[in-house]
């Protein structure tokens, strides 16, 4: 190998511990581990907007905050939670899992891995400066044109929403390409599309709506951009400008979007119920049909977002049917989640309770989401705490919940320590109390008329209990995440050291040591039937469950890698580099611009800026070799 | 084994893949499949609000059809020599390939220079971004196409440089493949483009339904 004429400028890292280590890792594991830490400590400034929101709200005619900072919570909250927390989730869940599911020993592209991390986590400062400087966003987490526009949000608040959004796009967009080839084309031998875990199958399904939903609101983003900075007339209604091609472009993305979060939750749950109630997953091949079909009819029925706006009745009425229709592959799902519970040997650890929690609180959600399916029910409940209440349930009972199922089950595969099951159930069922005292009463709330997004309410519209209790359980909320810190410190803390394959389990991670080595597996798996691994140990359940006779594993000799030595990605920091160029370059249309003599051309000197360092880390990127000579 | 300036990340082999496709040409057709739903969308942007200008210049009065059919020739016989390209790079005559990715790359560059001046036309037209509807959504449709096709240019000129080195040869073919996906897919959304745009819009007006529309909206 020669010396790359390429002034790199800077060398790789070499050094796996310290800062510079994590900023330049190309390792998923410790990715997915950044991705992780960093969704969670969003969740607690998401939670914290909830909070002061529930404490404005718990009584009435409450002067808390000021309606302009509600505005700003509101907007913020659904924002954080949606894009800062249950998706970089979820990411962190890809990240950790899927090479390890599937028998990998990283993903397709490690660099760009890096770059979808460091892109997301500069975005999502971007967004919450906002704070600090001059207001946050205050148009709702849809930002409905023309109150985004100019005239009615001045300030810099929806620049921020807007362009913050888009650098979370471009890394949502970067992370979809890489697992998407990761799961074709990455499969340990033998591993058929049929024989995927179904989490693999929903981490497919989810990334292929995040490539193609994400480009649509990316140009809703910047056509809103436009008209903000450069004055053009996308939502300008005095130049014939139509407010409601916004809301078509945002739930044309966002109906799907709802699709991205709850997916990889179900694809946690199915991968926890069979695990603890011992029986292989019921209906697996139903369960990965009804995954894409979702995936699929969640791009039919958008416009239930807008049977308010008028679009007439042979529009609602298609939209109506696609909506109620979606509710089958769905149903199809927690039917033969419950048919794996049925007559299983139940072990109700905390990941267990988290996937049966799940499932409960999903179905009230659903069943509230199938009510607002059809146009004049809808029609009462738009805009009102019902639909607060409806999407919490899916999003809060189902995400979150399935989320944290997920820690519980992975933690010790991930940090070689189980966490405490005491606390654990603790932190559930105080979750669950409290979730529900906060939700359930905005059902009843919302049928009795109180508005959504409103920063505070008269007194003696009976509207005060109900409050007052939804108030209340948030607080119930807080301490339960409180009591799952202390668990996770207590955990960390602590001497004990989980086996490798703590819960007997189904699938391929946990063939491998806790927590994995770099290299994940130090001989690819030779994969022959679903749940690979559990047949592997339980050669004569292979006949019952899958209806195939056992074959002999033979001892597979080759390695795929030749040698005996396993050559892993190097480390580079020129993801962080460009990442860092793009975001100063996307940043840099929020006008600081300087005006050129004798031209009336504004410079934006500061995206300019961003484009040098960007294209510099894209050169330093495509010139160094993926591998170093003689690197590990 | 410094490599063209693609972003090249994949550490296996093609032979490794499942789907038989390398990792790398597999990214580059997701990524395709993605931009599908960005030019769509403003495609679909710019569909939605045809004749909804209320003020002009309307498309009547600016687009120049026989131009603008000259540049898209030109941008069409750019994809004709990206094929002659990786063909003669398959066959690893290189001197062949090296003139025909200069002239994928020229022909790009031409494409833009007709499009850079039939802006500055519009412009000194009265058409401006900020003016009315229709240049909102042709300057910001025609914007981006033209902005994939700077990128081309780039990625091109960073093929030729690799050639000269002697860095892009028949074994890696590969590399100039990719750049030729992306480059035949941003000649086929000019394609669209030019048949929304040009050929099906070019007598759209001031006519009953706009100046009704107008008279809704101006007049109340």
């Amino acid at each position: 190998m020669t010396t790359i004429a390429f002034p790199t400028l800077i060398s790789r890292p070499t050094s796996y511990t310290g800062l510079w280590s994590w900023i330049g890792t190309v390792d998923h594991k410790r990715i997915g581990t950044l991705y992780g830490i960093t969704a969670f400590l969003y969740f607690l400034v998401g939670g914290i907007e909830a909070l002061v929101i529930r404490a404005q709200l718990a009584q009435a005619e409450s002067d808390l905050v000021s309606p302009e900072v509600f505005n700003q919570l509101f907007t913020m909250h659904g924002t954080t939670m949606v894009f800062l927390v249950v998706m970089p989730m979820s990411a962190a869940f890809f990240n950790w899992m899927v090479p390890l599911l599937i028998g990998a020993r990283d993903v397709a592209f490690p660099r760009l891995n890096a770059f979808s991390y460091w892109t997301f986590l500069a975005g999502s400062i971007f967004l919450n400066l906002s704070f600090f400087l001059g207001g946050a966003p205050n148009a709702g987490w849809f930002g409905y044109a023309n109150l985004t526009g100019s005239t009615y949000s001045p300030g810099d608040g929806v620049t921020f929403w807007a362009l913050g959004l888009s650098i979370l796009g471009v890394a949502s967009l970067a992370a979809s390409f890489n697992f998407v080839v990761t799961i074709l084309n990455m499969r340990a031998p033998g591993m058929g599309l049929m024989k995927m875990p179904v989490f693999v199958w929903m981490a497919l399904v989810t990334n292929i709506l995040l490539a193609l939903a994400m480009p649509v609101i990316a140009v809703a983003l910047v056509q809103l951009s436009l008209d903000r900075v450069w004055d053009t007339n996308f939502f300008n209604p005095a130049a014939g400008g139509d407010p409601v091609l916004w809301q078509h472009l945002f739930w044309l993305f966002g109906h799907p979007e709802v699709y991205i979060l709850i997916l990889p939750a179900m694809g946690i749950v199915s991968e926890v119920l069979p695990v603890f109630s011992r029986k292989p997953l019921f209906g697996y091949p139903a369960v990965v049909f009804a995954g894409a079909v979702i995936g699929f009819m969640g791009w039919f029925v958008w416009s239930h977002h807008m049977f308010t706006v008028g679009l007439g009745p042979a529009t609602n009425s298609a939209f109506a049917i696609s909506t109620m229709l979606i509710a089958v592959p769905t149903g199809v799902k927690i039917f033969n989640w419950i048919g794996t519970t049925w007559g299983g040997k139940l072990n109700l650890n905390t990941s267990m309770l988290f996937s049966l929690g799940f499932i409960g609180m999903f179905i009230i959600g659903g069943l509230s989401g199938v009510s607002h399916a059809s146009p004049p029910t809808d029609a009462q409940q738009q805009d009102t705490y019902y639909i607060v209440a409806h999407f919490h349930y899916v999003l809060f009972g189902g995400a979150i919940l399935g989320l944290f199922s997920g820690g519980y089950y992975w933690w010790p595969k991930m940090t070689g320590k189980r966490l405490g099951e005491g606390l654990g159930k603790l932190h559930f069922w105080l979750m669950l109390i409290g979730f529900n005292l906060t939700f359930g009463p905005m059902h009843w709330l919302g049928l009795n008329g109180m508005p959504r997004r409103i920063a505070t309410y008269a007194d003696g519209l009976g509207w005060e209990m109900s409050n007052a209790i939804a108030s209340a359980g948030a607080l119930l909320l807080a301490i339960s995440v409180l009591i799952f810190i202390i668990n996770v410190i207590r955990t960390i803390s602590s001497t004990q050291e989980a086996e490798d394959d703590p819960w007997d389990a189904r699938t391929l991670e946990w063939s491998i040591p806790s927590p994995p080595p770099a290299y994940n597996f130090a001989r690819i798996p030779q994969v022959k039937s679903l749940d690979d691994f559990w047949y592997t140990k339980h050669p004569e359940l292979l006949h019952d469950e899958q209806g195939v006779d056992a074959e002999v594993h033979e001892p597979v000799e080759e390695d795929t890698h030749g040698g005996g030595s396993i050559h892993l990605p190097s480390m580079s920091y020129y993801p962080f580099v460009l990442s860092i160029g793009m975001v100063i370059a996307i940043a840099g249309f929020m006008q600081i611009n300087v005006e050129l003599p004798g031209t009336n051309i504004q410079f934006p000197w500061l995206s300019a800026i961003g484009i040098v360092i960007g294209m510099w880390g894209l050169m330093g990127w495509s010139m160094e070799p993926v591998t170093e000579e003689g690197g590990h | 084994m410094a490599q063209a300036a693609v972003v090249q990340d994949s550490h296996d082999e093609i032979a490794d893949t499942n789907t038989g496709i390398s990792n790398r040409k597999l990214l580059m057709w997701v990524f395709l499949a993605s931009d599908c739903l960005f030019f769509g969308s403003f495609i679909a942007t710019y569909l939605v609000y045809r004749n909804e200008s209320v003020v002009g210049p309307y498309p009547n009065e600016v687009l120049d059809i026989p131009i603008t059919s000259v540049s898209t020739f030109v941008l069409l016989m750019s994809s004709l020599a990206m094929v002659l390209a990786l063909n003669y790079l398959q066959k690893d005559r290189l001197g062949l390939t090296r003139f025909w990715i200069l002239a994928v790359a020229a022909l790009g560059l031409v494409f833009l220079g007709f499009q850079v001046v039939e802006f500055m036309t519009f412009v000194s037209e009265g058409l401006t971004i900020h003016q009315n509807l229709f240049g909102t959504t042709f300057f910001i449709l025609t914007g981006f196409h033209g902005l994939h096709v700077f990128v081309g240019v780039l990625w091109l000129l960073g093929m030729a440089f690799a050639h000269f080195k002697g860095s892009l040869t028949s074994r890696s073919s590969e590399d100039l493949e990719m750049a030729g996906l992306y480059w035949h897919f941003v000649d086929i959304v000019w394609i669209v483009i030019f048949t929304v745009i040009y050929l099906i819009g070019f007598s759209d007006g001031e006519g009953i339904e706009t100046i009704e529309h107008a008279a809704t909206i101006i007049g109340g």
